[in-house]
């Protein structure tokens, strides 16, 4: 080795090179990952074909247009299951694990702020949120989906929705052990599924318990997502507000109680 | 460099709940130095150096490293030191050359990623991650990201534990490396050999506390008595060589014809003898010097008992 291979020279990389460094490890140990690949495109893709294709739970498929199909009601509730599949489940679990193994820690003691790791962990959400969203809707496309309404109150939906969710998963992977991390964000994710107007219409729950349900994140994504795309609604303010104060007890709880080690 | 410090803790206390992990602690480490931190299990070595990381903020006394307070000063420092935890750190999905590529986009200038993967023998891990690594393969790749920044001060929180001899020799030749080109180097070790043959300066914690410090020579020399051994006929006048010897020391015929002498070994001492030996007609035979090592004197300090 040539003298002077190791003199100091210190510095820190320009914040957004390492925020982009870190978004793009993340996305790329979310997709190497199996279960997590299983959680986040497998089970929404299944579930949107299986359930488009044969009438299992009779769904309303009436929309803005007119007579639609399975598929029109389907799609809006996949699409918030895709996004709790990775905001919330798949950030809990890969998160926990990385408090778990000290990769939290370590990181801690690099360049990149902490807020910049939560920065980059967000990109990566998001990113990982595009790539479902665009294989979902040109699956539900081909199953003949016509969707309706403003784009932008989907946008809306879909941002409040990663935050309420990422403040819960966030919040759990902080504060619970790796293990009780995974077996919770699971058993949220399968409740959720079926509690949350995911694939069944809330409507045939009974009255009480299906007021309850609807005040669920899930439930008003869901919810929210299909009154816009399936009816046509323009701005679903109900449902943007439950999931804004969603939004800001997840992440003021996350803030609060994460702990690094 | 030479005279400044580049870690100052003084009265630092460290509690986790009732227990008392750092008690009071002084510890003053000089630029471009090597210095091992040595210790029994518990002493609080780990809690010492990521107190001076800034993970653990101190509940008394006062610390600086490279002139910053490491918690509220945190940002400024972190960039300019090295870190390698006791275990883990890495993503269990991930391979140890992305590993390492990412910690270096981190840093400004960091060094040739694969010179040093090549260096480390990082290149035998090849496709395999880390989850799926020997141990000794995840401690050089921990080695490998504490270094890649290209920092002014290293943390090495038990840098050999685990490796093979070669591996240990490559880790030792890479401290080396660091020093010569002036990175002020920290580790800990159990392994007192390592701890002589690397470090300029040793600081023995026992308890929370520095109960010893100096120079691996310094530590040797002090504490402990050293013994003279020699073998000459039987039945030598024992009482004659003691008193041509300093008043501290002892002499003994332990077997017929096998003598110990003990006391302050320096050349003086053995001068005495050999000149006594030749007035006396004594062919000293198998003479030989025992010095104290580091481990003696880590025993003799920190006691034979086992710690929790
Ligand atoms: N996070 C923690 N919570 C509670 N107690 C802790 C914690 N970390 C360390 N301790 C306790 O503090 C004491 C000092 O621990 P520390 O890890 O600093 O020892 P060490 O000298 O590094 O030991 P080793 O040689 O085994 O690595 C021990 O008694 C340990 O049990
Ligand atoms: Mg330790």
């Amino acid at each position: 080795m040539i003298a002077g291979t190791y003199a100091p020279k210190p510095g820190a990389a320009p914040l957004p090179r390492m925020i982009a460094a870190q978004a793009a490890l993340e996305t790329k140990m979310l997709l190497r990952n199996g279960e997590q690949l299983l959680l986040t495109v497998v089970i929404p893709t299944l579930l949107l074909v299986l359930f488009s294709a044969v009438d299992i739970v009779s769904v309303p498929t009436k929309t803005a247009g007119g007579e639609g199909k399975a598929v029109d009601f389907l799609t809006p509730g996949i699409l918030a299951l895709a996004v709790m599949s990775t905001a919330f489940t798949g950030q809990a679990i890969a998160t926990g694990f990385e408090r778990r193994y000290g990769v939290l820690k370590r990181l801690g003691a690099s360049p990149l702020p902490r807020w910049g790791l939560m920065a980059a962990k967000t990109l990566s959400v998001l990113v990982t949120e595009v790539l479902q969203i665009a294989l979902l809707t040109a699956i539900a496309f081909a199953l003949g989906w016509s969707p309706h309404g403003n784009p932008l109150a989907v946008l809306l939906l879909l941002v409040l929705g990663t935050a309420a969710f990422s403040g819960l998963g966030l919040l759990m992977a902080g504060t619970l052990k790796a293990e009780a991390t995974l077996a919770a964000a699971n058993l949220v994710f399968l409740l959720l599924l079926v509690g949350g107007g995911v694939i069944v219409p809330l409507d045939k729950f009974p009255g009480g318990v299906e007021a309850a349900l609807g005040l669920l994140p899930i439930s008003a994504l869901s919810d929210g997502l299909r009154d816009v795309l399936q009816d046509g609604a323009s701005m679903p303010w109900g449902d943007l507000g439950i999931l804004a104060v969603w939004a800001v007890l997840g992440l003021g709880a996350a803030a609060r109680f994460f702990r690094w080690e | 460099m030479g005279n400044e410090s580049v870690v100052q803790a003084v009265g630092l206390v460290k509690r986790y709940g009732t227990k008392t992990a750092v008690d009071g602690l002084d510890l003053e480490v000089r630029a471009g130095a090597v210095t091992a931190v040595l210790g029994p299990n518990g002493a609080g070595k780990t809690t010492t150096i990521e107190t001076c990381e800034g993970y653990r903020r101190p509940d008394a006394g006062e610390i600086r490293v490279l002139g910053l307070d490491p918690v509220r000063q945190a940002a400024a420092l972190r960039p300019r030191i090295g870190v390698m935890l006791q275990s883990g750190g890495v993503y269990s999905g991930a391979r140890a050359d992305e590993m390492l590529r990412h910690v270096a986009k981190l840093h400004a200038h960091p060094l040739d990623v694969d010179a040093l993967i090549e260096r480390l023998g990082l290149d035998s891990c090849g496709r395999t991650t880390y989850r799926r690594l020997s141990g000794g393969q995840q401690q050089r790749l921990a080695l490998a990201m504490a270094v890649v920044g290209r920092p002014e001060l290293v943390f090495l929180d038990e840098p050999t534990a685990g490796l093979d001899p070669q591996a240990r020799r490559a880790t030792w030749s890479l401290v080396r490396d660091l020093r010569r080109d002036g990175v002020s180097v920290i580790l800990t070790t159990h392994h007192m050999d390592e701890a002589e043959e690397l470090a300029d300066d040793v600081a023995i914690i026992d308890a929370g506390k520095v109960i010893a410090r100096g120079t691996p020579e310094e530590l040797c020399r002090g504490g402990a008595e050293n013994t003279l051994r020699f073998t000459g006929r039987p039945g030598l006048d024992v009482a004659s060589l003691l008193k041509a010897l300093p008043p501290d020391s002892a002499a003994a015929e332990l077997t017929p014809g096998a003598y110990r002498v003990s006391g302050t070994v320096d050349p003086q001492l053995l001068a005495t003898v050999t000149s006594w030996c030749a007035q006396h007609g004594v062919m000293p035979d198998r003479i030989s010097v025992e010095r104290h090592t580091l481990e003696d004197v880590f025993l003799e300090l920190t006691g034979k008992e086992l710690r929790g």
